[in-house]
């Protein structure tokens, strides 16, 4: 690169755009806790990318992810900008491979996340909760993984993190972090004092006036549905070790952390890419060769993934996120538009600012996959109706992209009893998939377990781990 | 600006080479493939028996296709039909086909099963194969027969001697001898007859590792392609079993219908014949072979015969006579039988003839092979005696 562009277009530069870039941001009304950057080689971004976090947990299923990552890579079809993870400080990551003006660009666009997730609420609370050394945290733990690996062996850890981790979006957020046991005993509901013959009956001559019955009732286990598996497996399994606890509540943790990445997305993309394409058109200490270059890159970035004529089945989160919030920076005040920021995610991003004006700019519509006479997949452009554009492109993030699934009660034997929400799930499970992931929970429960769901004719089924797996 | 005059500036660390060293990916990788590796072990009886697991001849290696694993998590079921959102210049009723168009993507973070199917090969020796095959039977290691069993004689360089044909005359210690003479004596002469060395050879008896095995193929109209696939398949087996416990085997290839021919391996597989059943002209082939070639005194010698059965009536005393000249003096006969009917297993003609000689203590045995699942049975039963037979020794 350097003898290309000659020395002021090496990634050396970036040392000194970064602080003026801040001072930018926060001139313009951003604010952020500071950001370690750091450009590190492709290889360990595409890490990073694989694993959600820098130094995480070992596990079978990274790899899987990364070969795929790997080879989506060296056929060029995916190119990583960068990793930013939320904390104070935050860190973010930056590829040394790229040229100055990407990772310029990319210095903004960390800002922007920065901002976001400082100020937005989701964030901040699970900031609070769950620290703001998200990174260190989960290497301290994958060194703890490490150590119970020589300790008790890769298969039995390995088996702990099979299931931790196949549910690791089985977690109830909306119950925070740090809950504490239910109660063992609770206060028994007064029964209405008894009427018409009932009392005439209890005041017969000679009867003995009832007892009155114990003021405490034993709480059943759990007292009300219970959608946070990770916690209550790592609470209430009969035989889990400590070790395995540690395990389960690390991987519920991370997950924690990550939510609001995942119930953000659209908008918190959104704003890195309305700011890092402000703040850049701003700077007015760019060299006008790195500015085009930079923003050369930005057009790619929020491109819809239809082209000009083209159709696509998908929509780009960026295109989308960055669309909508130039258009309210278009009409809102700078205040009200940072409110925004902090008071939403997805959900009612979506449901309050995608109007049918923006959809229709967009060309946004509806379609239904149905298959052919052939077994072909057909999908139908249906129509460009606003609630249902809405609510398609949210559904898939509802309860954290998976089936709502909840303990529903544990016997005294120790038996494990899960249901399946199939009614606002709109279908059952998968069966085979679901029956595997028994076989995981069942070798960490170690008592019976079973799921209710409803099979295809929407009559309830009882799955069960297989039996003789090992 | 707001609070954030007191907090320290952002850093940019530019350089930091030592990011090159992580390789957490790559050990996960190797993690998974050793699970794929455990998996397909746990499923040998499929992979012995499945159809492309007979690569070239001589090959070592087998490659075995094998998919991703999946770590599974809830999912819903596959809906007939889902909706979902896309953008783009289409009308409403525009129809798309998969094809051209991706699939709707799914969130970020999502586990990277379901897009799209990779496939990948794993490599397997064909040695650890047999070892696994062999612990899975928990069958003891084979030593070579060595105490009754065949003996070669073999000479080996051992010492010198004064005297001996002038072939053998070692002339470095000729010289050496020579010139210890002449550094005591006073006046000496280059080289006199006490100075000459022969090398000496002495007859030593070690154990016959040669080993010859010799199958033989009933080729005839009714043995069609499965059968042949089945038949193949166990003598595959076979062969590596006795490999395990012999270094060094040589093979035999005869075909039959009412004659025998010999032929290469690659070819073996390949013909077709027209022309009844004469179990007993296989048997002289392979008799006429090992006496010419392979004689008992020098090699372990091993049979074996897959056919269906059948066999003609008239053929019956010189197939049996054979047969059992051949059973005793071979290490072992084996009958591979691919019976038409499952129930007639044994009761075909050459059926009996095999279980007549092992009634007799014959070396002899007989394996009826009559789908993919049964050669796993098959093979179990023919390691299990090798494993017997090598300990009773």
């Amino acid at each position: 690169m350097e003898h290309i562009h000659g020395p002021e277009m090496s990634n050396e530069q970036l040392a000194d755009y970064a602080p003026r870039i801040e001072a930018l941001a926060k001139d313009r009304g951003l604010s952020f806790y500071p950001v370690d950057f750091e450009l590190v080689p492709a290889t360990f971004m595409m890490e990073v990318a694989v694993y959600g976090l820098p130094v995480r947990m070992p596990h079978w299923s990274f790899g899987v992810r990364y070969i795929y990552q790997y080879v989506q890579h060296r056929m060029g079809h995916s190119k990583i900008f960068e990793v930013v993870f939320p904390g104070n400080p935050n860190r973010a990551y930056l590829v040394d491979d790229n040229a100055l003006p990407e990772n310029t660009l990319v210095t903004a666009h960390v800002l922007g996340h920065a901002d976001f997730s400082r100020n937005n609420q989701l964030f901040a609370r699970m900031q609070h909760e769950v620290g703001y050394h998200i990174v260190e945290q989960a290497a301290a733990r994958a060194n703890r993984i490490q150590a119970a690996i020589e300790d008790r062996g890769q298969r039995r850890v390995e088996a702990v993190l099979d299931a931790a981790l196949a549910l690791e979006s089985n977690v109830d957020v909306n119950q925070g972090l740090n809950r504490v046991d239910y109660p063992v005993t609770r206060e028994r509901p007064v029964r209405p004092q008894a009427q018409g013959f009932q009392r005439h009956y209890n005041q017969l001559p000679g009867e003995q006036p009832l007892e009155p019955p114990p003021a405490q009732e034993r709480v059943p286990i759990p007292p009300a549905p219970e959608y946070d598996l990770l916690w209550f497996i790592a609470r209430y399994a009969p035989e889990l070790e400590d070790w395995e606890r540690d395990i389960f509540l690390a991987v519920r943790e991370e997950s924690f952390y990550f939510y609001p990445v995942f119930a953000c997305q659209i908008m918190n993309e959104g704003w890195a890419s309305y700011w890092h394409a402000r703040l850049l058109r701003e700077a007015e200490f760019l060299p006008h060769r790195v500015y085009l270059d930079a923003i050369k890159t930005h057009s790619d970035v929020v491109r819809p993934y239809a082209g000009d004529d083209a159709v696509s089945l998908r929509v780009n989160p960026y295109h989308l996120g960055f669309s909508m919030w130039e258009r309210i920076m278009r009409d809102c005040t700078l205040d009200e538009a940072l409110a925004i920021r902090r008071d939403e995610d997805d959900f009612s991003f979506i449901r309050n600012f995608l109007d049918e004006d923006l959809a229709a700019e967009l060309e946004l519509f509806n379609y239904t996959r149905r298959p052919g006479a052939g077994g072909e997949e057909r999908y139908i452009i249906r129509d460009r109706e606003i609630d249902s554009l809405r609510e398609n492109i949210l559904s898939p993030k509802f309860n954290y992209g998976g089936p709502r699934i909840y303990v529903r009660s544990m016997g005294l034997d120790g038996r494990l009893d899960l249901a399946h929400d199939h009614h606002n799930d709109g279908r059952g499970l998968d069966v085979n998939r679901s029956r595997k992931v028994l076989n995981y929970i069942h070798r960490i429960w170690r008592r019976p377990v079973r799921l209710e769901t409803v099979d295809h004719a929407g009559d309830p089924k009882m799955l069960t781990p297989e039996i003789g797996e090992k | 600006m707001r609070d954030d005059d007191t907090q320290p500036i952002s850093r940019m660390a530019v350089r930091n080479r030592w990011y090159d060293l992580f390789s957490r990916g790559a050990r996960d990788w190797l993690r998974h493939n050793q699970k794929v590796r455990d998996a397909v072990r746990d499923h040998l009886p499929d992979m012995v028996t499945g159809s492309d697991i007979l690569s070239r001849p001589g090959d070592r290696t087998l490659q075995v296709p094998v998919r991703f694993m999946e770590h599974y998590r809830f999912r819903l079921r596959d809906p007939h039909e889902d909706d979902g959102v896309g953008q783009g210049s289409g009308k409403p009723g525009d129809i798309y086909r998969t094809g051209g168009q991706p699939r709707r993507g799914k969130g970020s973070g999502e586990g990277g099963s379901g897009e799209g199917e990779f496939q990948f090969v794993l490599e397997f020796k064909v040695d650890d194969i047999v070892d696994w095959i062999w612990q899975e039977l928990e069958l003891p290691d084979l030593q070579p027969k060595t105490a009754d069993a065949l003996q070669d004689d073999e000479l080996t360089p051992e010492g010198w001697d004064r005297r001996g044909p002038r072939s053998r005359l070692d002339r470095r210690r000729t010289v050496k001898e020579a010139v210890k003479r002449r550094a005591v004596q006073t006046d000496p002469v280059p080289f006199t007859d006490d100075d000459l060395r022969y090398r000496q050879l002495s007859r030593r008896r070690r154990p016959a590792m040669n080993t010859v095995v010799a199958f033989i193929l009933d080729v005839s109209a009714s043995m069609d392609a499965n059968r042949r696939k089945l038949s193949k398949a166990f003598f595959f087996w076979a062969t590596q079993g006795l490999r395990r416990q012999y270094g060094n085997i040589e093979t035999v290839f005869v075909a039959h219908t009412n004659e025998a021919w010999e032929f290469s391996e690659e070819d073996f597989f390949q013909i077709s014949a027209t022309g009844g059943t004469v179990a007993s002209s296989g048997f002289r082939k392979v008799r006429d072979i090992f006496d010419e070639r392979y004689p008992s005194a020098q090699y372990n010698q091993y049979i074996f015969y897959a056919s269906d059965g059948d066999n003609f009536a008239d053929d019956r005393e010189a197939a049996e006579s054979l047969a059992t000249e051949l059973g005793g003096r071979v290490n072992f006969m084996g009958l591979v039988e691919t019976p038409q009917n499952r129930f007639e297993a044994a009761r075909s003609e050459t059926g009996r003839l095999f279980k007549s000689l092992e009634a007799r203590n014959y070396p002899v045995s007989s394996y009826t092979v009559h789908a993919d699942e049964d050669i796993w049975e098959a093979i179990r039963a023919f390691f299990r005696r090798q494993a017997s037979t090598a300990q009773s020794a």
